[in-house]
Parts: structure tokens; sequence; C-alpha cells
């Protein structure tokens, strides 16, 4: 029997069970609910919403938060290949996840009161409340030190002033985390509610990847919140970038998957077609590059897995997840542009998942934390000097 | 009440089934395993009935080797409260018949007011295990069920069965075994909650002495029938040419696809 080429270095073999019933989950869900209908979703520019309370019921936001807040205590592996799942329905899906879970949950669970975790926590575990996650900024991207944003102390709590943008689920949000400059100079987080008044907020439509997610701007204007919507545990610029931390975590395994569903379909695509007289498959050239393509899945499985690992010990650093998430996203973005290729005209069709993967991909490539941006924060790591 | 849902690990339908010459089983190697399509209409259907009935108490029961405990743990993640796994090296060889009489042993006594299984299991389609335990448990059993109603109040429970062309409507006193069809519910996947749940519950295994079976009574030795012989049937190419209007022939193609190519 060949090789399972979703599996080739049977990595399964370290996953416990309730890793691999986790996955298992997730993948069925993708293959029943989003492969379907999402190829259309995408097309039109749409978030498909009938997924957030099919996600909910089966637990995936919030999902490694403690039971008392209605997470299910997921570890990093679980987490990691729920990510994986998803993003082989759609970076979109993935990314609706990351930054419910990952932003906007856990910075709420780590720097909230217990207060605050009561009141949103268990609400953006059921899909209730969507939570989105503002800290960049139109001048601010790479440099998220440079926002414009402040907070103004008042007797009555604090004034929010500024603009953010690039902000996934922006609109769709009930809460969200708002990263602004105090008057020291000083990060700090807040949690501002949709309706509040002053806050606005409103798509952009003029993307051509990552379009089934909803990315918006938020405008805030003057906008008044009590001090009992700061988020007290915060110490400056370093807690918002704990946060991403997170979210790359999840990266870094999602966009395997989304290599893995290009390879599966090159491979079955060039069973079947036929060109000159034979399957395209039996041609070196395709078997090449279909060979380029798993060798880039595997190594990210097991950069993915391995990270995982170093996660679950507690010896995870930022430049660990730097690294894992500016390689595997690159890769995922080779194999993508490979399947297209290989596709050939069929390829730049939503018909296949080949071109919807790879333009997506291009945007996981620069958010996050660009490509270019991990190599500075892994070169510092290396040499102890910083050339941001 | 109480209900026992009776599972098997069966390979994967997408599983390319391999035979190795001579033998008399399929090569398990590379092999994914499932819980039998069939059997997870059973499982919903016993958790629907906790829903709609309120105090259920779920049994999951499988035979099989240790490697069947993932088919009784995934019940266990989907809200079952215990699982039985009767398993016994002894029972290599086993048929219907040997597999049926240990799940009645090991189902006697639990005092079950319903016990749930899948009308077949997708490998040997034997058809035959929901009702053997039924007759060796001297209970009655309704095969093939698409609706079930359960009267607790009355002890009774109301099944449908939609045969060719006709539907029945069958009441009967419990305890009763019923087997599940599809188009009896549309089983939901395990949520992760319930997964990490599942890792805290109890799976008792029974082996043989356990059950009070004899050695003759199992595996080979205790089997009505023999496998005389087992292969994959070497396939010459078939081309098929589908005529008619295109409304009746394209669903004729999707099911072609999907069921004889297995490429849908």
């Amino acid at each position: 029997m060949p090789n399972n080429p979703m599996d080739y270095y049977l990595i399964d073999e370290m996953f416990s069970a309730d890793e691999r019933a986790v996955r298992d989950t997730v993948r069925k869900f993708v293959d029943r609910e989003v492969k379907p209908i999402i190829g259309e979703a995408w097309l039109k520019g749409e978030f498909p919403m009938p997924l957030i309370p099919k996600m909910a019921e089966l637990g995936l936001f919030g999902s490694t938060l403690p039971e008392e807040y209605g997470g299910a205590g997921l570890s990093p592996i679980a987490y990691g290949l729920m990510m994986q799942e998803l993003e082989r329905g759609d970076s979109g899906l993935r990314s609706f996840a990351s930054v419910q879970s990952s932003l906007s949950m856990f910075a709420i669970y780590k720097f909230g009161t217990e207060e605050q975790r009561r009141r949103w926590l268990p609400q953006m575990t059921a899909g209730k409340v969507i939570g989105c996650y503002g800290l960049t900024e139109p001048d601010a991207g790479s440099d998220p030190g440079a926002m414009i944003t402040r907070a103004r102390k008042t007797d009555k709590g604090w004034v929010l002033s500024g603009v953010k943008r690039w902000i996934t689920n922006g609109t769709l949000a009930g809460v969200a985390v708002v990263w602004a400059k105090d008057e020291d100079g000083q990060i700090q987080g807040f949690l501002v509610e949709k309706g509040q008044p002053g806050f606005t907020t409103k798509d952009m439509k003029t993307k051509v990847s990552m379009r089934a997610s909803i990315t918006s701007e938020l405008y805030l204007d003057g906008v008044e919140v009590p001090e009992a919507s700061r988020l007290p545990g915060v110490k400056g610029l370093g807690s918002a970038l704990s946060c991403l931390t997170e979210a790359r975590y999840g990266i870094a395994w999602g966009v395997v998957g989304a290599a893995m569903d290009c390879l599966k379909e090159a491979i079955d695509y060039t069973a079947t077609r036929t060109v000159f007289g034979q399957p395209l498959a039996a041609k070196q050239l395709t078997q090449e590059r279909l060979t380029d393509m798993l060798a880039r899945v595997v190594g990210g499985q097991l950069l993915a897995a391995r990270l995982g690992q170093i996660k679950a010990a507690g010896k995870l650093t930022y430049a660990h997840v730097s690294l894992a998430k500016r390689e595997n996203v690159r890769r995922s973005l080779e194999v993508a542009r490979m399947d297209r290729e290989l596709l050939g005209a069929n390829g730049i069709t939503t018909e296949y998942n080949a071109i919807r993967h790879m333009v997506n991909l291009e945007t996981v490539d620069t958010y996050e934390g660009a490509y270019e941006v991990h190599s500075l924060i892994v070169g510092r790591d290396l040499t102890g000097q910083a050339a941001f | 009440m109480k209900v026992a849902v009776l599972v098997k690990h069966v390979p994967d339908t997408e599983t390319r089934i391999q035979v190795k010459p001579g033998d008399k089983k399929i090569n398990e190697e590379g092999v994914t395993y499932i819980i039998s399509p069939f059997d997870e209409f059973a499982m919903e259907e016993a958790l629907l009935l906790r829903e709609r009935l309120g105090d259920v108490q779920i049994t999951a029961v499988a035979l099989g080797p240790q490697k069947a405990t993932e088919a009784l743990r995934t019940c266990l993640a989907l809200g079952a409260d215990d699982a039985i796994l009767v398993s016994d090296p002894a029972f290599e060889g086993a048929d219907a018949y040997v597999t049926a009489k240990a799940l009645a042993a090991a189902l006697k006594g639990g005092n079950y007011d319903l016990i749930l299984a899948g009308k077949q299991a997708v490998d040997d389609d034997a058809a035959y295990v929901g009702t053997a335990v039924a007759e060796f448990l001297d209970l009655p059993v309704i095969n093939l069920v698409t609706k079930l109603e359960v009267n607790k109040a009355a002890g009774t429970a109301v099944a449908a069965r939609d045969l060719d062309g006709y539907s029945q409507v069958i009441e009967v006193k419990l305890p009763a075994v019923f087997t599940a069809q599809k188009g009896l519910n549309n089983p939901r996947l395990p949520a992760l909650m319930g997964i990490m749940k599942a890792k805290k519950k109890e799976i008792r295994t029974l082996n043989a002495q356990a059950l009070g079976l004899a050695p003759n009574e199992l595996g080979a030795e205790g089997a009505k029938v023999e496998v005389k012989e087992m292969f994959v049937p070497s396939k010459a190419r078939k081309n098929k040419v589908l005529t008619g209007a295109p409304a009746e022939t394209a669903p004729e193609l999707v099911k072609l696809l999907a069921e004889e190519a297995k490429v849908l």
C-alpha cells in the first residue's frame, strides 16, 4: 500500500488518542460543512455565518481555556491540529477561530479581571459574542509601538481616540480588544463594546485575498469607557504581542492544513487528467513537483508537531514561534502555487481549491508578523543585535 | 432508563481493502478504523432519547481487539456514560454467531430497557448480530428502524420501518432490541469538551472467562460458519454508458461515482 500523503511520516503516532479525536472531529466538520460551501462564500466575499453556531457547538472557540470559562482545556497539539483542519477548509475560517480564541479570548483571560472573564468568555465560547483585536493601524503595522490611538484618563474612566485597520471580524464583533497609548506613553488594553457612543466600524471591501473573512476598520471618536473596561493585567506592548504569539502558534499549524489540501488536490487531479495520452501523474515534471510539495508538507507537519511539544513542555519562546510561522507560511504558499500550476486553467477557478488557498496565503504571509519581521525577530535571537 | 448501544470498529469506508494471498482476513496494515456508520445512527438515537426523556443511562458495548476501545472512546465522547469492551484473544476467528453470543452474555443482567445496534456492520455485512443478540436474550427485535418513540410510563416503544414501497409502524413492550437504518437521524460529531471528558470515563473489559463462556463456544471452534477463501476480485476494465434524459442519468452518474468509483 502506498504511503498516505496526508501523513507520510506517520506523524500521527506522535499524537495522543484524544488529540487525534479532536483532529478527526474538526476534519469531519470541515468536510461536511465547509468544503461544499466555501468556494462560493469566498467568491461572494462573505464569511459563512451559519458556521458560527456549529463551530461553537463543537467547542472550537476558546478550546484551550479551562472548563470553568467554557473551554475544553485542550493541549497545544490538539489546538494546533484543530487549526490545521480549519485551514484545510479556508484560511479565513482559521483566522476567524484564531481571532476569537487566541487573540480576543486569550487577552481577556490573561489580562482581564475575574468579572471581565465571567462576563465575556462563556458567551464567546458559545459563539454568541464575537471578539476582535484592535492593534494594527493604517500607519502602524510591523511597528505597533508607533500606534497613534490614544487613551486619555478622566474622572470617569478613559477616553479613546484613533483608527484601527485590518481588523478581522471588526464589524461582527460585540466586543473589541483595543490597544491604545496612555498619556505616559504606556500601551493599555481596553474592552470596547459594540454600539458605544463614538465607536463605529466599517468593512474593507476591496480585498482579493482572504475573501471569506471579514476585515474591518474601527473608528474610535472620543469613546468613553469606564475603568472597569481596562484590562488591568496589561504591562505595555509586550502584553499585546504575547497574544500574537498565541495566534502565530496556531498559524504555524493552520497553514500546513492548506498545504495538505493542495497536495491532495494535485495528486488527485494529476492522476486523472490526461495529457499526450498519459495521466499527468506519469510525467517526470509532475512527479518532481509533487515531491517538492510533499517535502514542504512533511517539513511543515514536523515543525508544527515539535513546536507543539515545546509549548506543552513550557519551553516555547516567541522566537520559536516566529521561525515556524515564517517557514510554514512561506512553504505552504509555495505548495499552493505549485498546485495552481499543476491544475493548469482549472487552477484559477474556485471550483478547485488551489487559487483560493494561494491568494489567502499571501495574506497569511504578511499578517501576524510579516515574513521579514520574523526574519528580524529570529535574527535578533541568533545575533543579539536588533535590526528592526 | 438504561440503553445499551452495540458498536463495531470497522475499516474506514474509504479504505482500499487488501488481502494477502492465502489469508482469510483483510490486511490491517495502515487501515484506519471508524464506528460502523449504521451503529452511529444507533448511538445518536440513544443520545436523542436522553434529550427527550431525561434520565437515560447509555452504555456503549463493543466486541473486538484492544484497538476497538477507540470506537467506545468516541461513544463516550459523544455522551455515553460508560462502556464495555468484550475482548479476548480466544475470539480470533469468531463468526457473527459467536459475536452475538458473547455480546448477549455481556448484556445479560444489565437490565437494559433498549438495546440499539446498526442494522449491519459495513465490513462483513452479515446483518446478523442485532437479531441474534435478541434471540440469545429472548427479547423482541425490530429491524431497520427509521423512527423510534419511547413511552416511558407505559414501558413501550413504537418504531417505524420503511420497506419496499410501504411503511410499517410497530409497537413493542420493552425491553427490546432495535436495529438502526439510514434515515433514523443525523449523527452529530463529538464535541471537543466531550472528547476531553471521555478520558475520565470508564471502559470495562470483559474476557471470555468473565462472560462464563467455555473455550469451545469461542473463536473458530464456536463458529457456525467458516470462511473458506478471501480475495480481492481482479477487475476487468468495465465501461458503462448511461443512456436517457440528463435529468435521469445525472443522479445515476453521481451515485456511480460515489458508490462504485468512490471518487466523490
